[in-house]
């Protein structure tokens, strides 16, 4: 099912009294989600995701535009006529039923003609518990269960009804570390066999990048880009999108364009063609680093991390936003660590820069 | 585009039956508004209908148009009300003040010291709760008939003062108090007592306020013990004026001044309410019981 | 060590000596009471020992209507009191504008004298030379003849008993029902909500195992508390409740140990016990039965 959001709006009615100015949660969305992907709905907390995906699933009605399903527009319709299936962040397992009861719960509400006999109910149930792995706790109650196990069960419950779209608020920030690494894999693998088009919020970049078919990175109500993650990541649109996407994340420097040539500080660190001369923010990417004797960045080396595969030189620069730089570089580099400094070519693919006035994305040409 | 047009029908529906169950419920709400107000506004509304008036509704209206005080007179004069009324303040003043001496020092114990035999001591009070008053009046009626105090103060006051129940909801919220805060008065030479009252009782005085505000509507309503204890109008508690009001009337079944009285000694409490109504409703929320 | 011991003993003082006095001993005495046969109160003397008081009240037609009223009060007003706040409660809760003005106004009956606003619903229902009173006004109204509600037949007269009971009873429940509805994480009506399920599935399966502890508590306390039924009565049938017939439990207790009939505190103390066992059993059975049906 093919999702289109229309300029939507939400506004809530500001608490403050003295600004009656309304919150804007969610600013004139327009994008569309395509059938049976796996979207990641991705913004720093307060942004408004969790605003969107209520609106998505018809818990709020948005105050301006339109959602459609497919052709279908489902604006107004009340959630239980969307058909759509709902994790919630805190799985809001009913704590007085089994698991067996829980996921046979919306299974329950069918009336009519789509009216199932207790064993239907049960045989699905058991699919759909197969299908994420719990077949073995149907008889235990939720609170028996961890916390890995539980949004499984959240997540049966969700699917058994099969469900147009599947939406999961931050599904995985209730679990620990070890679990979050598994469990995303787990939602990818449901998702593929299911083929349902799926939503899922999150504040952790690592999270959507790693599992999403496509992100959209959101701030203050505003969406900045979507795409495929790796997209996103190597030609972000602005200042915001990049820093948000990384691990570690990007460098941010002060810089300038002058003549054709990016400055950091005194250094002339890349060739850049077809720019107007004017102060910049330069972020470098940590990947982006070359060791070269003779290359134009200088940094201040404070230390080297060996991290088996990779190392990471610490250095500073004092036109660096951050009191230290991260650059990984491959184990085969040999660095002076004796030295005090340590010079710098630049990948110029991994270098991006952004307008100092507006933060926005400034392409350039290398020769 | 069939499918849409049931859209429209489904989403048309779900906004009407809202709609029209929202209709029900206040109606339904305001309903048993009227039912809790009508006394309110009826005990009110024959307090100042004159006595004259009042008498020739066969059929009695919802309003008056001559407005009178007389009955509040009445009510002051033709019976002691007004010395009901100064009982009953002392009676609860006196009565919910000494709870306080006697109960924070107790609860203080429980929650911050160490004693032998603590524990069983402490689930004997807790089972003390379980007893029902009914059970010890019996007893506390002889004991202060012999003790020759019947219409005192002190007879009616003694046998009210202690609530197990209080004793266990201040000991619960003194035990909250991290024990750091006592460890640290303790190392600057803080003495138990001073610590009692210069740290924990600042701390929980919302709980104090709630219970003390829960004794005072007890202590106001109050109708058996007080009316075992006094046969001497000089020490009629309110209840028991109301109902010597109710038996013997003003020399005549003169019901907008009985109403009058009712008034009267209605709105103290009913003030109390409205001006602590968050704490009121929180107090009775969390321990109170009636009936 | 023994410093502190002493210390703490000193704080626990005055609430053991109030305690003691007030509640232990007498707790202990009553049961000697019970079982002194011809207690004389102006002699303190008595005769005997034995079981001859409980065998005088439970053939005493007094004390066994007190008991049939109880009963009636109690089957009667708790679970219609603790339906109608379930009601009002999931009314108050679905709700938002003027919300808190219902929950001040239902409140009220709570911090008002039980005798005092007796006495109103007293004039309401009461039939008089002078006027047939409100109550009749609107059952005439409706095509029906005039009811004596205060003095007339037994049945009308337990209807205003039971009336005002549940009247006065409203506001704790309702109170506590609230509240537990609002200790409900909207997260589960919201799951409830997606998946379709309609009011009454919603409020059968999920709300109500969920508010259920409260419920069972108000259930007890209800019985607990309409055991001891007793102001409400006199404030609407006066002091002399054997003559009206509307005498509860605690009121029989009450005649035997002052007034015009009293006197007979041993009487009193085997009536305190016999009803002391009929609330601890009701409210056994009543843990009993919760603990089947309470879900957590």
């Amino acid at each position: 099912m093919k999702i289109v959001l229309e300029n939507l709006t939400k506004k809530f009615p500001s608490r403050n009294k003295k600004s009656p100015e309304p919150v804007v949660a969610v600013n004139n969305f327009n994008f569309e989600i395509p059938d049976g992907k796996l979207i990641g709905l991705l913004g720093p907390s307060g942004c408004g995701k969790s605003t969107t995906l209520n609106l998505i699933c018809g818990l709020q009605k948005p105050t301006e535009g339109k959602i459609y399903f497919g052709d279908d527009d489902v604006t107004q319709l009340p959630a239980e006529n969307r058909g759509v299936g709902l994790v919630f962040q805190n799985y809001a397992l009913y704590p007085h039923m089994t698991v067996k009861q829980n996921i046979m719960f919306p299974l329950g509400n069918l009336k009519g003609k789509d009216k199932l006999t207790k064993a239907q109910m049960e045989e699905k149930a058991y699919a759909i518990a197969k299908l994420v792995q719990i077949d073995e706790l149907m008889d235990r109650k939720p609170a028996e269960l961890s916390g890995g196990q539980q949004q499984r069960v959240a997540i049966a419950r969700a699917l058994v009804k099969m469900p147009r779209v599947l939406l999961l608020d931050e599904p995985l920030s209730n679990l620990d570390a070890r679990l979050r690494l598994q469990t995303r894999e787990e939602i990818k693998r449901i998702q593929k066999e299911t083929g349902i088009t799926t939503i899922f919020v999150t504040h952790d970049q690592e999270e959507a990048m790693s599992i999403s078919d496509m992100i959209v990175v959101m701030k203050d109500g505003i969406l900045q880009q979507i795409g495929k993650p790796q997209q996103v990541y190597d030609d972000p649109v602005n200042l915001f999108v990049a820093k948000f996407l990384g691990t570690p994340p990007i460098s941010v420097f002060d810089g300038r364009i002058s003549g054709g040539k990016l400055y950091i500080g005194d250094d002339a660190v890349l060739d850049v063609n077809g720019c107007e001369d004017e102060p910049v923010y330069v972020g470098i990417r940590p990947e982006g680093f070359i060791l070269d004797d003779n290359g134009a960045f200088h940094c201040n080396l404070s230390g080297v991390e060996v991290m088996g595969r990779d190392i990471s030189i610490v250095c500073s620069n004092p036109a660096c936003h951050a009191p230290v730089i991260r650059a990984i570089v491959s184990s085969d580099s040999s660095v002076n660590v004796s030295s005090a400094d340590v010079r710098f070519a630049l990948k110029p693919h991994k270098v991006l820069v952004f307008s100092k006035e507006t933060e926005k994305r400034i392409y350039f040409e290398t020769k | 585009m069939g499918n849409q047009l049931d859209y429209d029908k489904i989403e048309k529906r779900a906004d009407v039956r809202k709609k029209a169950l929202n209709i029900i419920i206040y109606i339904f709400l305001g309903f048993w508004g009227i039912l809790v107000l009508f006394p309110f506004y009826w005990m009110i509304l024959t307090s100042i209908k004159s006595y004259g008036s009042y008498n020739t509704e066969y059929i009695p209206k919802f309003f008056t148009l001559s407005p009178t005080l007389e009955n509040y007179a009445e009510a002051f004069t033709a019976v002691p009300l007004g010395s009901y009324f100064l009982n009953t303040l002392i009676f609860t003043v006196i009565t919910t003040a000494v709870m306080l001496i006697v109960i924070i020092p107790a609860a203080f114990a429980f929650a911050r010291l160490d004693f032998k035999g603590k524990n069983l001591l402490f689930t004997l009070f807790l089972s003390l709760m379980m007893i029902p008053n009914e059970l010890v009046i019996i007893t506390n009626y002889t004991t202060i008939t012999n003790l020759d105090m019947r219409n005192t103060f002190t007879g009616l006051i003694l046998p009210s003062v202690v609530s197990v129940f209080y004793i266990y909801l201040l000991k619960e919220n003194f035990a909250q108090i991290p024990d750091e805060l006592y460890y640290a008065a303790k190392v600057d030479g803080t003495s138990d007592f001073k610590y009692l009252v210069r740290v924990m009782i600042p701390i929980c005085k919302p709980t104090l306020i709630t219970i003390t505000i829960l004794k005072v509507i007890e202590c106001w309503n109050s109708y058996v013990w007080p009316r075992l204890i006094t046969d001497n109008p000089t020490h009629f508690l309110v209840s028991n004026g109301i109902q010597a009001i109710r038996e013997s009337g003003f020399g005549r079944e003169n019901i907008p001044a009985m109403m009058a009285a009712v008034v009267v000694i209605s709105v103290p409490l009913i003030v109390l309410f409205l001006i602590f109504r968050k704490k009121v409703m929180e107090g009775v929320a969390r321990g109170g019981t009636k009936g | 060590m023994d410093n502190k011991n002493y210390k703490a003993w000193l704080y626990l003082l005055p609430a053991i000596i109030f305690l003691g006095v007030f509640m232990v001993y007498p707790l202990i005495d009553v049961f000697i009471y019970s079982f002194e046969e011809g207690y004389n109160s102006a002699s303190q003397t008595f005769f005997g020992v034995g079981t001859y008081n409980y065998s005088y009240i439970l053939h005493d037609p007094y004390f066994l209507q007190a008991v049939k009223n109880t009963f009636i009060l109690v089957l009667f007003t708790v679970p219609i009191s603790t339906g109608i706040a379930l009601l009002i409660s999931l009314g108050l809760s679905s709700i938002k504008p003027l919300r808190n003005l219902f929950q001040t106004v239902y409140f009220l009956p709570y911090v008002t004298n039980t005798l005092a606003v007796g006495l109103v619903f007293m004039i309401l229902f009461k039939k008089t030379p002078y006027t047939d009173g409100l109550v009749n006004l609107i059952i005439n109204f409706f095509g029906m003849s005039s009811v004596n509600f205060i003095d007339g037949p037994y049945a009308a007269k337990m209807f205003v008993l039971c009336f005002y009971t549940v009247w006065v009873v409203m506001p704790f429940k309702i109170l506590i029902l609230t509240s537990a509805l609002a200790s409900v994480k909207q997260d589960y009506y919201n799951a409830a909500k997606v998946d379709g399920t309609s009011r009454l599935r919603t409020f059968t399966r999920i709300t109500l195992p969920m508010i259920s502890p409260m419920v069972f508590y108000l259930i007890i306390t209800g019985f607990i508390g309409a055991f001891k039924a007793y102001s409400d009565a006199v404030a609407l049938f006066g002091t002399d409740l054997n003559a009206a017939e509307m005498n509860t439990i605690v009121g029989y207790i009450y005649d035997m140990l002052y007034g015009n009939s009293g006197g007979f505190p041993s009487y009193a103390s085997a009536a305190a016990i016999v009803l002391f066992a009929i609330v601890l059993t009701i409210t056994c059975i009543n843990l009993l039965v919760s603990k089947k049906h309470v879900h957590y």
